[in-house]
């Protein structure tokens, strides 16, 4: 579904991303690690067509993102980091904006697609609430919802657990496990617990490098006995 | 193109889910219409049904109005991060722009519509020209589109609003004082005559004064639908960066 080749992106002589290859399947849950700065942002940013990339390609279902960006930006659901969102919208008008963008353009189709993503993040006790009155933990959600409402074939998440407590950690770690089977989908975090309860895949990254890509399982065999984050520490210790 | 209307209701109906709408509606008939009214204004002293004096101003109030109507379009988005969000919606950047622009031109409409008691009052103190009323509301409205043009623009350039409002300001003053003599005939010392007469051209005062006496010239339209045109395509171009 996501192919990613030969990924650079500089930001003035600072190289963010250098040279990273991978690639996503539908019913992967790739799990992007690495230390702060080490260019997971940057990556999403371009595969989501944010950003153009400075050189490489990447390619969403077979269409590269810089050729026609509209139509890879349709296949994705993406959640930002920290979910920004307009906070004067109330959450059912501002899911109903995203829906009529998304191309729902008549008022059941539109209906339809809120109360999923409602109903899937679980927002109903706040659907008439101003996004700016919400917690962090609600925002999140509405961040998710946002991306999930379309039901895309390619979902980006940029560090979705982040804010929230064990419970909510625990429901959207589930909610995209139950998802996954037909959707490529790619998640940042620095959460290592993260990648053992929900990731199929894992892509270590440092210094815009990817350092290691293979199964949880595999890396847990790297070291027998070593935890992850020890792992963790070893494959990206240059960064420090 | 059909993306643009949701952007367009979104942005539009914006301006009333806070208090920015009314606020903003109330000062504009109230400083509008009072200035009129004022000593400087000799609206009843002119002894005449027509609203030249009270538009006579208009130049001067859009100067401080529209740059705080645009500055918000997109230091906002980039402040509060929303511009990603709204950069990987399957929209173009073309549709972006003009979804805001058009919404925020719709609301500077409404408010020059809502000055229309004043159209009401000289009806009912004397025999205005319906003609030369409804071209100086186009010519208004068009004005208003030419400063909206270039606040969007200052404010593709800065997250911070406070910059983005002084930056309209200043490019639409300098816009504004182009047509004044003062400012021209400093010009004609140093630059040929042909070329600060060129230069004055680009004032909005000078293509503002046709219309508010019941001409409607096809350059005066051109150059605020150009002006436009041009300030955002360089808004699409900034935002590309």
């Amino acid at each position: 579904m996501i192919e990613v080749k030969g990924l650079v992106k500089t930001y003035g002589t600072k190289r963010a991303v250098d040279g990273v290859t991978f690639n996503v399947r539908r019913g992967d849950i790739l799990g992007f690690l690495g230390p702060n700065g080490a260019g997971k942002s940057t990556t999403m940013k371009v595969i989501t067509g944010y950003l153009p990339p400075t050189a490489g390609s990447v390619t969403v279902n077979g269409i590269d993102v810089t050729q026609d960006p509209v139509a890879t930006k349709r296949l994705i659901g993406y959640l930002p980091e920290s979910a920004p969102a307009y906070g004067e919208m109330t959450v059912t008008e501002y899911l109903n904006f995203l829906a009529d963008i998304r191309g729902y353009r008549t008022k059941e189709a539109r209906q339809a697609q809120v109360e999923r993503a409602i109903g899937l993040t679980h927002l109903e006790g706040v659907r008439r609430q101003t996004i700016e009155t919400l917690s962090k933990g609600y925002r999140q959600r509405v961040g998710f919802a946002q991306a999930l409402l379309h039901d895309p074939a390619v979902l980006v998440l940029d560090e979705p657990t982040d804010g929230l407590d064990p419970n909510q950690k625990h429901e959207v770690r589930l909610l995209i496990r139950q998802m996954a089977a037909e959707k490529a989908v790619i998640l940042s975090t620095h959460i290592l617990e993260e990648v053992d309860a929900i990731c199929n895949r894992v892509i270590i990254i440092s210094q815009g490098k990817i350092v290691s890509d293979e199964t949880p399982e595999k890396m847990h065999a790297r070291k027998s006995g070593a935890r992850l984050d020890e792992i963790f520490r070893q494959l990206t210790l240059s960064d420090v | 193109m059909s993306q643009i209307c949701p952007l367009f209701k979104r942005e539009f109906l914006g301006y009333f889910r806070s208090p920015v709408a009314y606020v903003f509606l109330v000062a504009f008939v109230v400083i509008s219409i009072s200035l009129s009214f004022s000593p400087f204004g000799g609206f009843f002293e002119s002894n005449d049904a027509s609203l030249r004096l009270y538009f006579s101003f208009y130049p001067w109030l859009f100067l401080f109005l529209v740059p705080a109507v645009g500055m918000r379009l997109w230091s906002e988005e980039r402040r509060t991060g929303t511009i990603e969000l709204l950069f990987t919606l399957p929209v173009t950047r073309l549709e972006a722009v003009l979804g805001k622009f058009l919404a925020a031109w719709a609301f500077l409409t409404l408010a020059i519509l809502s000055s229309i008691t004043m159209a009401f009052t000289i009806a009912y103190l004397g025999k205005p020209d319906w003609g030369v009323v409804v071209s100086t509301y186009l010519g208004s409205i068009l004005m208003a589109g030419g400063y909206l043009g270039v606040c969007s623009l200052m404010s593709a350039l800065t997250k911070n609003q406070v910059i983005s409002f002084v930056l309209g300001l200043i490019a639409c003053a300098a816009l504004l004082m182009l047509g004044f003599s003062g400012f021209t005939s400093t010009l004609e010392s140093f630059l040929p005559v042909a070329a600060a007469d060129a230069i004055a051209n680009f004032s909005f005062a000078t293509h503002f004064e046709g219309f508010t006496r019941g001409i409607i010239d096809a350059r005066d339209v051109v150059f605020f639908l150009s002006l436009m045109g041009f300030t955002l395509f360089l808004n699409v171009v900034v935002l590309d960066r």
